[in-house]
């Protein structure tokens, strides 16, 4: 903690003011609030703050502003076009929405997807952990000052956007992913593509970290801030970056493995000192580490199908680019509308009431880059999901803001916020 | 850059055509207009509205790559009294209308709103209970930008209709 | 541990053990949820610390209508479970964990805001996500989903859930 007595210049002391001035003036304190609409909060969340000077008293965050509805919606929806809708709940990594949401239907299906997929999807998903460390990074140096950093940023982000864009066709919003596998294949030249990356990255991130790492504004304003102990952060269910830099190594691709994580060989940084600096630190790594992932997930990438065999489950359609932007190629018509009078009433059958679904339920949890995404799916054994439940890690991380903030200054609630780097779409569904 | 002409004013001829002194001062409302336009649409300040996915967008828009600085955009007012452009970027809740509302009142005249993406627009894919069906409901749009989300350069498109609207309206009306 | 020796080890303490898709749930009644997680907890070999999720499901027309399910998770073993516990509809209420987890003051705050499930003990019960406001509890089944309809040229397209799918 700073020493928060010695002043610069001199100061008026109780002493010197007359007593019934002075009073009134330290029992009241000054409720006032933080958003929703504020340049800080990171979306629509807002606080309400009540204050004795420039020190936090109490903390209560407000959330729901940013309520879609979405866990409602998908059960009036068909299991794939669900995808659609849960990748725009976190909506700055939908890979990972789109992962946890598909394998938990493929677990209900009891299916397996072919490996060029399942390798394809952790490439992906590592590539948006690092596009969503570098928006957290960019957001965080604009709040905290640093503005330049913002701009670096993003255009290190649209870099992988692009990747993305060649892909899916989308920058943000995919839903590139489908039960058994994927929608398409990646196009040609995009290894190649993902390959240049690898060789700009590293040291653009290494920029970063000399921009930042020792500079002194940027020290002062996160060494010793937003320290929980490590104990209460658990029963407060927070996961992720926040929880490792606080000494707890509980990384998910490590200790129950999903997707293939348990062939690639990284390391899951933790720190100690549980602040908001250890938090930059254990991100910054973060990205160096899923740079590894993406180089190995490169090298193994198999040839192969994308999508499962089975035709009740392969959504149709081997998708090429036509004359008015994406359609079905032109011999996957001439078959259904041709060859097979079989084909076409699969089609159409999986298109307008869409897969089936066993009944049962599942938990499927993935490592987002915000802590623990669990999707607790119920079916009835229809074309629709019975019951789609989301434990967001934002939602649960920001249980944990009232104990970081309390005592602090009103500056370092920005720095905290940035630091658990809560996405309201996640937070409010 | 065509220079609009109003029929009869500077002619003499025609169906509107009017007295000297109402021709000279025609052509000062006229320029003074056109200057006063141009004025407005050189550096419209946005108001930080960004909502959800669209905000993100609407960031990398203003970031390196996709600049709005060249507009004179860059400066996003935190403050809706210092702002005169609300681009409302993403879903809007019902919880969040009342205070896109109170936002919009604390905007001075002249004040212009640019709807981005389809959840502003008109409710997007989101057709339930939870979100307003278009800002337009709300507030008075002027640009609506289709796209889920849209492209930075579909945002600037948006932004480049605006000027044009900015540039061809009756300022002092 | 794997899945079948939990769901063994936990079919002595427990008379409600399944296991499904790789999967353990215990089924409790409600008035047993507290003791049921503070055993879970505190035994040695289980040690399930810390509540990933608390969430319900409604069944209407099933008795009990409430599913609540709590997603268990074990720092020092790395295994998860499931506890489920029904609530019959004349009387959805059920005791809070607060005080075990207290990760569950936000979960709890979200199943009555969209079920309207009371939990009893709760620091701070009112609605967190709708406004505070709002009537009705949105994610039970007899709630319409709601919007509009859009109007084409010659054609009329109804809400999502008046489709008829």
């Amino acid at each position: 903690m700073r020493d928060q007595t010695s002043a610069p210049f001199p100061i008026e002391t109780a002493d010197d003011m007359p007593r019934e001035h002075y009073e009134g003036l330290r029992e009241e304190t000054m409720v006032i609030n933080m958003g929703p609409q504020h340049p800080s909060t990171h979306g629509v969340l807002r606080l309400v703050l009540e204050l004795d000077g420039e020190n936090v008293v109490s903390c209560r965050p407000v959330v729901g502003y940013l309520h879609t509805g979405i866990e409602k919606n998908c059960e009036w929806r068909s299991w794939q076009q669900g995808i659609a809708f849960v990748t725009r709940m976190d909506y700055l990594s939908p890979f990972f929405n789109e992962l946890a949401y598909v394998t938990a239907v493929e677990r209900l299906l009891g299916i397996e997807v072919p490996e060029r997929a399942r390798v394809i999807r952790v490439m992906l998903c590592e590539l948006n952990r690092i596009a969503s460390h570098l928006v957290w990074l960019a957001t965080t140096s604009l709040e905290l000052g640093a503005i330049s950093m913002m701009l670096y940023g993003f255009r290190e982000r649209e870099t992988i956007l692009d990747i993305f864009e060649l892909a899916s066709g989308l920058r943000m919003n995919h839903a590139y992913m489908r039960v058994g596998g994927l929608a398409m294949d990646l196009p040609e030249g995009a290894e190649d593509r993902v390959g240049d990356l690898l060789r700009i990255l590293p040291g653009r991130i290494h920029e970063y970290e000399d921009l930042l790492s020792a500079n002194p504004i940027w020290v002062e304003r996160t060494r010793g801030i937003g320290q929980v102990p490590k104990e209460r952060l658990l029963g407060l269910g927070v996961t992720g970056p926040v929880l490792r830099a606080s000494g707890v190594d509980y990384d998910m691709r490590r200790s129950n493995p999903y997707a293939g994580y348990e062939e690639y060989e990284f390391e899951v940084p933790v720190r100690t000192e549980g602040d908001c600096y250890a938090r930059f630190e254990v991100r910054i790594e973060e990205m160096k580490q899923s740079l590894r992932i993406v180089e190995q997930c490169l090298a193994r990438l198999p040839a192969g199908p994308v999508k499962i065999d089975d035709p009740k489950l392969r959504f149709p359609g081997d998708l090429a680019v036509g004359p008015d932007g994406i359609g079905n190629s032109e011999e996957y018509v001439k078959h259904i509308m041709e060859e097979s009078m079989e084909a076409l009433i699969n089609h159409f059958k999986l298109v307008t009431q869409g897969i089936r679904v066993p009944p049962g339920e599942v938990y499927e949890a993935v490592e987002s880059p915000r802590g623990e995404l669990g999707y607790y799916v119920v079916s009835d054994g229809t074309n629709r999901p019975y019951r789609v439940r989301v434990r967001d890690p934002s939602f649960v991380n920001l249980q944990g803001l009232p104990d970081m903030v309390t005592g602090r200054l009103v500056a370092d609630t920005v720095a905290c916020i940035a630091s658990v780097d809560p996405v309201m779409g996640g937070v409010d569904r | 850059m065509p220079v609009e002409r109003i029929a009869g004013v500077h002619t003499g001829k025609g169906s509107s055509a009017q007295t000297e002194e109402e021709v000279r001062r025609g052509i000062l409302t006229t320029t003074l207009t056109r200057a006063v336009n141009w004025a407005r649409k050189q550096s419209m300040w946005p108001v930080t509205f960004g909502l959800a996915c669209c905000a993100i967008e609407m960031m990398s828009a203003g970031a390196g790559t996709y600049d709005l600085a060249r507009w004179g955009m860059e400066l996003f007012r935190a403050s809706p009294r210092q702002s005169d452009l609300m681009i409302v970027a993403g879903r809007l809740s019902q919880k969040m209308a009342p205070v896109l509302r109170q936002i919009y009142d604390q905007m001075p005249e002249p004040k212009w709103v640019i709807s981005m993406g389809v959840c502003a627009s008109a409710g997007g894919m989101f057709t339930n209970y939870a979100l307003v069906q278009g800002v337009d409901t709300i507030v008075p749009v002027d640009i609506y930008v289709p796209g889920c989300p849209p492209r930075p350069e579909m945002l600037m498109y948006g932004i480049l209709k605006l000027h044009h609207k900015v540039r061809t309206s009756d300022a002092l009306k | 541990m794997a899945e079948a020796d939990l769901a063994e080890r936990l079919r002595s303490h427990f008379s409600d053990v399944q296991m499904a898709l790789g999967e353990v749930t215990v089924i409790v009644a409600p008035d047993e949820i507290a003791s049921s997680l503070e055993h879970l907890r505190s035994e040695a070999g289980l040690e399930f610390d810390f509540l990933s999720d608390l969430s319900a499901t409604d069944w209407p027309g099933r008795e009990p209508r409430f599913w609540l399910a709590y997603q268990l998770y074990s720092m020092p073993h790395r295994h998860r479970m499931r506890l489920k516990a029904g609530l019959r509809e004349e009387a959805p209420r059920v005791g809070t964990v607060t005080g075990l987890y207290p990760t569950a003051d936000w979960l709890e705050r979200e199943v009555f805001d969209f079920f309207g499930i009371v939990f009893d003990g709760h620091p701070d019960l009112r609605r967190i996500i709708m406004p505070d406001d709002w009537e009705g509890y949105p994610l039970r089944k007899d709630y319409s989903l709601g919007g509009v309809g859009t109007h084409y040229k010659g054609a009329f397209i109804p809400p999502v859930d008046e489709r008829g799918m």
